[in-house]
């Protein structure tokens, strides 16, 4: 493993190449063949940046950037201050985003630890396969099979309830508030524990098998191997994840809720990103879309760098 | 002395394999717990789309369906919007795949280069995209501004280019050995001549696993197409025609009045639930009758390209 670092930095040492005129001309066939897709990002990836400046204004599309009247903070201040609507949507938000992570995490660690367990390859195999399928349905596909699953008339679930004895009669789960959040965290849990859990595969194949041996020798069970070996084996590679989608808890809302979202549930149900599309979109309201924009990407930020940051203090893995 | 050894070997071995077939059995139990949940309600739909609508009102239909009929499908097949969608979602799967591959494939191949001069720039400009963006509305201006709305083209160049996917062909080619492009210089080829007739054939593992990520991407979305096409019936996609059928049963479902009112409208036992079933088992067919033959190729470039995310 250090033999191959070493390699690698001799390598990247070896072609270090300044910036000359003459280096320029013999590699001009990359740089022309580079400017479209340096044009191509700054236009679809950095110029919408601009638009936030509508943030700050009272836009209309009418008058463009330059001429819109500037109002300062209004937007914001109608978002947090004059309207106690979109607190409850950062809330949702919120929650959901967490309950996805929290439940996605540890759904994915348990299903790769149980899976490493099976030692035939064919059962294995065939479970993986399975286990990844839901990944590559659409949300739609997801939510019609859900709806039927959670259907009132003779939907596998309510007929289960019924029968144990939970419920004296079906209900129609997508009317109850309080159902919600955990019908969105187990239609997020579904589709994707099987695609999560490849990483944690591949980290557990890269634990040195010696240790297993050894703790075979010194007694060690199955479960105490689990719980000593590979679980810290994979540490890192959970950190790492981690931090990946603590920046994006937030946007980690839009097409199940917009999909699954009913009048009677909406107060549960809003994200940010439904509310940017409400206003923005649907009422040409761009200032205050623009501005829950924002404050979605400001707070992602922050996420990252907070997270960062604690891990940087707990002496564990870190993204920079 | 001996025998009684092996007899109490025999013992141990006996409880070891006692506990062992305890976990191996609880383990197995388990992951059958997992296979049913994630297939069941997948068949569950299937059964539902070949079932009279009306009858599938009374429940109680698990894995086969009870009164056959294929009312469902013919009623979703009859829907002209449904047959338009099918079309579009295929051609910009089709076109989205090839022109979004090969674009990221030669990005990759110019930033892999470690002699370029500007390779780490470029690939900094790309990777930032991932965690800053505009966000939905300016991206929506722009592209109302560059006259994307009803044009199937807000299908395709808005995402030209991925960084995520551009991150992992390029880790793919920085593992070929550089002794490539050397050799193939001296012999007086160009880069684009080195990217076509090396590199290429070289990356075909990594990319069949693009290839399959844009294509699910694209099959699947429906977002633009509301955003965008929303008022050209002729640019509508199989996804967007199916959220219409969910969202107009969404506050009713479970209402039988409305589902006997529909039916008999149409004069044939269908509802709105159980077309909507019909339309979900069509649109995640192609998916899934190809999914066995693909499946090995993502793990494999997964690992490969040593990324995932």
């Amino acid at each position: 493993m250090t033999g191959v670092k070493r390699i690698k930095a001799e390598r990247v040492k070896n072609v270090k190449v300044k910036i000359t005129w003459k280096e320029m001309v013999k590699q001009k066939e990359l740089i022309l063949l580079s400017v479209p897709f340096v044009v191509y990002i700054l236009l679809f990836g950095y110029a919408p940046l601009i638009g936030w400046v509508m943030a700050f204004q009272k836009y209309k599309p009418a008058l463009g950037f330059f001429h819109s009247k500037f109002i300062g903070l209004d937007s914001f201040k109608f978002l947090f201050v004059d309207n106690p609507d979109f607190i409850r949507v950062i809330r949702n938000t919120l929650a959901m985003g967490v309950i996805n992570l929290v439940l996605g995490t540890v759904f994915a660690i348990g299903f790769a630890l149980i899976l490493n367990e099976v030692v035939h390859k064919t059962p294995k195999k065939i479970v993986q396969t399975v286990s990844y399928l839901p990944h590559f349905l659409s949300m739609i596909v997801v939510c019609g099979i859900l709806k039927d699953a959670l259907s009132i008339d003779g939907g596998i679930v309510n007929e289960i309830l019924v029968k144990v004895n939970i419920l004296s009669e079906p209900i129609n789960f997508f009317t109850y508030k309080s159902l919600f959040w955990p019908i969105v965290g187990f239609a997020n849990v579904w589709k994707e524990t099987g695609w999560n859990s490849i990483i944690y595969l591949a980290a557990i194949t890269a634990i040195n098998p010696d240790l297993y041996e050894a703790a075979s020798i010194d007694g060690a069970g199955r479960l105490r191997k689990m719980w000593n070996i590979t679980l810290p084996g994979i540490k890192p590679t959970i950190f790492i994840l981690l931090l990946i989608s603590v920046g994006g808890v937030l946007n980690a809302g839009f097409e199940i809720q917009y999909l699954l979202g009913n009048g009677l549930v909406q107060s549960v149900s809003q994200t940010i990103d439904i509310y940017v599309l409400k206003f923005g979109i649907s009422q040409n309201n761009y200032s205050i879309g623009t501005a829950a924009g924002i404050f979605r990407s400001m707070v992602s930020i922050i996420l990252i760098f907070l997270a960062n940051s604690a891990a940087r203090a707990a002496d564990e893995e870190r993204l920079f | 002395m001996e025998a009684t050894n092996i007899i109490y070997k025999k013992k141990r071995n006996k409880s070891i394999s006692m506990s062992r077939l305890i976990v191996s059995l609880i383990i197995g139990l388990v992951l059958t717990g997992f296979v049913v949940i994630t297939i069941y309600p997948i068949l569950n739909t299937l059964a539902l789309s070949f079932n009279d609508g009306l009858d599938a009102l009374r429940g109680g239909i698990h894995l086969w369906p009870r009164k056959w009929t294929l009312a469902n499908y013919r009623t979703v097949l009859h829907k002209e919007s449904i047959m338009t969608g099918f079309y579009i979602s295929v051609l910009r799967t089709v076109v989205a795949t090839v022109v979004q591959l090969s674009l990221t494939a030669l990005i990759s191949f110019i930033i892999s280069r470690k002699r370029f001069l500007f390779a780490k720039q470029i690939s900094v400009l790309y990777v930032m995209t991932m965690y800053v963006s505009g966000g939905l509305i300016p991206g929506f201006l722009l592209n109302k501004m560059l006259g994307m709305t009803n044009s199937f083209w807000v299908y395709i160049i808005p995402g030209l280019v991925s960084a995520f996917n551009m991150l992992v062909i390029r880790t793919y080619m920085n593992g070929l050995p550089d002794s490539l492009e050397e050799s193939a210089q001296i012999d007086g080829a160009g880069y684009f001549k080195i990217f076509v007739k090396i590199y290429v054939p070289l990356c075909k593992p990594v990319f069949a696993t693009i290839a399959l990520f844009i294509a699910v991407g694209q099959w699947n979305s429906w977002f633009d197409t509301m955003l965008y096409n929303r008022m050209n019936v002729n640019l509508t996609v199989l996804q967007y025609e199916l959220m219409k059928l969910l969202s107009s049963v969404s506050q009713l479902s479970g209402d039988a009045n409305q589902s006997a009112q529909s039916a008999s409208s149409t004069a044939v036992q269908v509802t709105t639930t159980s077309v909507r079933s019909a339309a979900t088992i069509l649109t995640c067919l192609p998916i899934i009758a190809l999914y066995p033959f693909l499946q090995r190729y993502f793990v494999t470039g997964l690992t490969i390209g040593g990324v995932k995310e």
